[in-house]
């Protein structure tokens, strides 16, 4: 620190300094950069005008409105409301027209089509996956093997009530635990098991004697998944004839199931989503490829 | 804050109750068993107590002679600094790494909790911020008030409290989100009473800062200081109020905040927001007002732009964090004031900028021979595009588009890196020969070759992240002509890949980077050619070229 009055000047620039001097560090007496300081005056004088614009500043109990009388709250729900209204018309002629209508009337089918993609993609991808292809436990709906049917009503009616929901109208099956419950001894279940692999047709019928396990079925499995083992939408029996099977139908998971039973799980969607999301859902997955 | 005297001091009494106290609390905790987590942080601050009562008992035993101080100022907790911010930060740029990969390829997660994704996520941000940035914060403020302030820093046992007690607080913190401890507050998720030591450390730290500050034989507050005061004080004003809370059981890890709602939320990011005002920008500020001079050998550019800057900085940065709750339930007035007054802060931010390069004139041939000087200019590069980028994204219009979306990440990188980070190594390269007293760096290749590497990684990120986040927000408001959204989230998320890896690779780089630099800070230490009696104050010690 100098203490006469005669100042520093930095050699290379000729600036003064401020005659401060901390451990070799000087200070220039540079003036502020005009255009630095011009930027910080219009960024303060755009903040003033927007605060006369906008609601800005909290006051005892309301807080200045600002001359736009701007609402976040407000703007939100005029865009919903003008949203709900665009769609009003669609939707109702949705609700109210035959599935055969629906599938003719190329611009409802569209409207269905976006609203059950976006629905279904938030609602139900999550377990059939997002291109709705399933995975172990969870149908695939883009084939044409339905446990409940898959014309657009039986499809929405799975929807709205669910499968082993809550929802008084659910749909439910359950298949035992035949041996867990010592309905059947392993040896039966491993009998039954190969009798399966052959019918759906995994497994070529070699020398076997398949009479014991005719009378296995027949006494255990046929109340349900039918004599001919192609199921009953009835009771959510899968047939046992395809080659899909939706808990794995190698020899192990086929044994699993049988030992252990299953029973399907899906929510019921009436209420938490409404009817027209409902019936694009239905529409949406009737349209993948496999509705009947 | 004693002088050391030839008995136990104030400080080293009041250390041993404080450690047997925190003693018999830990095993009290351990045993009652409240919960798993409380359990194993129990024994765990037992442990440490002990060892704490231990050193101390050593140090007791040594207390009768008057230590004679060869060197005037306390250099040698600066130096315990270097080594923990530099342990601390490759840490924490690899636990980087590692969730750049997991978010890249989610079976990274190995299924197990304690890898998991939201354990390590919180484990990165406060190993990078608070540990490595802590650390570097600390250090550089225990050197720099010494020597702008040709005074040694108060008190003997206070600093090292600081020291230790921060490093402990670092470790709780880390092991607390492993096992599961969080109060889900982003950037403030340790519990209760890791909040509580914190306090202690922190209000320690303030006391020898300022003490320091009191003896100093300068008329003057060299402007660093004036940035490091301010970071100290609102930081421990943030601290506090974010985590007012009130926990579960005085013997439980539990705690519940105070605030609730929307005001618990204004209340976050107001905390959330100065802590990177005042944390990684003043803080950092102060380190760039020393070193960039002190290694261009140049005098600061503008006394009056320090002074204008500081104060505008420190009053509007307070005022900005409702930018961060734009469009939820935060009342409009709010987010007004949070988005004009990040814009009021776009020229007090630049300030530090133009302060820092313009020191440069009759300089910049430096930049072609010095990388450490260039380091540290790019570093002002850095902060310069992203407090111009800060404020852009406060706008609201801008918000709707970048809010949720990786361009925040991607924002925040580009200062924790470009900005952050970079100060730092300059601040490190700069330190390590000073105080190990040697001649110069022992390789000024290796900076460089640190210096592209991480700049590569640096450009990698931030373009991936500005991409894939300027995607993502287009992603998420495209509509159909009824209005239904056209993209689900998952398909959002499947579009990132390819970004997320650029993103990993980015980020690997930077790893390599700080590992080179550790090894030639190591080598600097053990091989270095050693400096005979250079005043420091006078001269900054640099190399004068490799061959020196």
């Amino acid at each position: 620190m100098s203490e006469n009055d005669k100042p520093v000047i930095d050699e290379y620039s000729g600036v003064e300094t401020t005659g401060h001097d901390w451990d070799g560090i000087q200070e220039l007496n540079n003036p502020l950069p005009r255009w630095w300081l011009w930027s910080f005056y219009v960024c303060i004088l755009w903040a003033v005008v927007y605060w006369v614009f906008m609601p800005s500043w909290p006051l005892v109990q309301d807080y200045t409105r600002g001359f736009l009388g701007y609402s976040q709250r407000a703007v939100v729900a005029e865009e919903l409301k003008s949203l709900t209204e665009a769609r009003a018309d669609l939707g109702k002629q949705l609700l109210a027209s035959e599935p055969e209508k629906i599938v003719q009337d190329k611009g409802l089918l569209e409207f269905a089509y976006a609203a059950g993609k976006t629905a279904f993609a938030d609602n139900c991808a999550g377990c059939h996956g997002s291109g709705a292809g399933g995975a172990k436990g969870y149908p695939n709906l883009n084939d044409d093997d339905w446990l409940w049917g898959g014309s657009l009503n039986a499809i929405e009616t799975s929807i709205r009530f669910g499968i082993g929901a809550t929802h008084e109208e659910t749909h439910f099956s359950e298949m035992p635990a035949f041996g867990v419950d010592e309905m059947l001894s392993k040896d039966e279940i491993s009998t039954l098991v190969t009798y399966l692999q052959i019918l759906s047709g995994q497994q070529a019928n070699g020398t076997e004697n398949l009479e014991p396990a005719k009378t296995l079925f027949a006494d255990n499995c046929a109340s349900c998944h039918g004599d001919d083992a192609a199921g009953d939408r009835e009771q959510g029996a899968p047939n046992l004839r395809d080659a899909i099977w939706l808990f794995g139908k190698d020899k192990k998971a086929i044994f699993e199931t049988v030992h252990a039973g299953r029973k399907g799980m899906m929510p019921a969607w009436d209420g938490r989503l409404d009817p027209v999301t409902i019936r694009a859902l239905a529409v949406y997955i009737h349209t993948r490829g496999g509705g009947e | 804050m004693q002088q050391n005297s030839p008995t136990l001091s104030f400080g080293e009494i009041g250390l041993f109750f404080l450690s047997g106290a925190t003693f018999l609390y830990g095993l009290m905790a351990a045993s009652r068993r409240v919960d798993p987590i409380m359990e194993i942080h129990g024994y765990l601050i037992a442990i440490i107590s002990l060892a704490a009562i231990v050193l101390l008992a050593a140090r007791a035993t040594k207390a009768g002679k008057v230590q004679d101080h060869a060197d005037p100022y306390n250099m040698d907790v600066v130096k315990a600094g270097v080594i923990a911010s530099t342990f601390w930060g490759i840490i924490g740029f690899s636990v980087g790494l590692v969730i750049a990969l997991q978010l890249t390829f989610p079976s990274l997660n190995f299924d197990t909790a304690y890898l998991n994704f939201g354990r390590l996520r919180p484990l990165h941000t406060s190993a990078v911020i608070f540990a490595f940035g802590g650390n570097i914060l600390i250090m550089t403020s225990f050197f720099v008030v010494q020597k702008t302030c040709k005074a040694r820093l108060a008190g003997e046992i206070a600093p090292w409290f600081v020291f230790w007690g921060y490093q402990i607080f670092i470790l709780m913190a880390a092991t607390g989100y492993l096992i599961g401890g969080t109060q889900s507050k982003e950037y403030a998720e340790p519990e209760w009473y890791i909040d509580i030591w914190l306090t202690l450390v922190w209000v320690t730290y303030l006391l020898v800062f300022l003490f320091t500050l009191f003896k100093r034989k300068e008329p003057h507050i060299y402007v660093a200081n004036w940035f490091y005061l301010a970071f100290i004080v609102t930081v421990a004003m943030l601290h506090v109020v974010n985590n007012f809370g009130i926990p579960v059981s005085f013997f439980g890890s539990k705690s519940y905040g105070l605030f609730a709602g929307t005001q618990d939320a204004m209340t976050q990011w107001w905390y959330g927001h100065n802590a990177v005002g005042f944390f990684l920008t003043a803080g950092f500020l102060a380190i760039m007002y020393y070193f960039i001079p002190k290694q261009a050998n140049r005098p600061v550019y503008s006394y009056r732009l320090s002074i204008i800057h500081f104060w505008a900085l420190i009053f509007l940065y307070i005022w900005a964090g409702p930018h961060h709750l734009h469009y939820t339930a935060l009342p409009d007035w709010a987010q007004t004031l949070g988005m004009t007054f990040s814009i009021m802060l776009w020229m007090p931010s630049w300030g530090g900028m133009i302060n820092g390069m313009m020191t440069l004139s009759g300089a910049w041939d430096k930049l072609r021979t010095d990388p450490v000087l260039r380091m540290m200019v790019v570093s002002t590069a850095f902060y310069g595009m992203s407090t111009f980028e800060g404020p852009l994204m406060s706008i609201k219009a801008v918000n709707s588009l970048s809010h949720y979306t990786d361009w925040t990440i991607g924002h925040v990188h580009s200062g924790a890196l470009g900005w952050v980070a970079y100060i730092s190594f300059g601040a490190l390269y700069c330190i390590v020969p000073w105080l190990w007293k040697k001649d110069g760096l022992y390789s000024n290749k290796l900076v460089n070759w640190h210096f592209w590497i991480s700049t590569l990684g640096i450009l990698l990120y931030i373009c991936a992240m500005w991409v894939s986040g300027i995607m993502q927000g287009l992603m998420w408001r495209a509509y159909d002509q009824y209005g239904f959204l056209e993209y689900s989230f998952i398909e959002s998320v499947e579009a990132m890949h390819p970004y997320y890896f650029i993103r990993a690779l980015g980020g690997l780089l930077f790893v390599l980077g700080s590992l080179i630099m550790a090894y030639n800070l190591w080598k600097t230490v053990k091989s270095g050619n050693p400096v005979v009696a250079r005043d420091t104050s006078k001269t900054p010690m640099l190399r004068q070229g490799e061959a020196a």
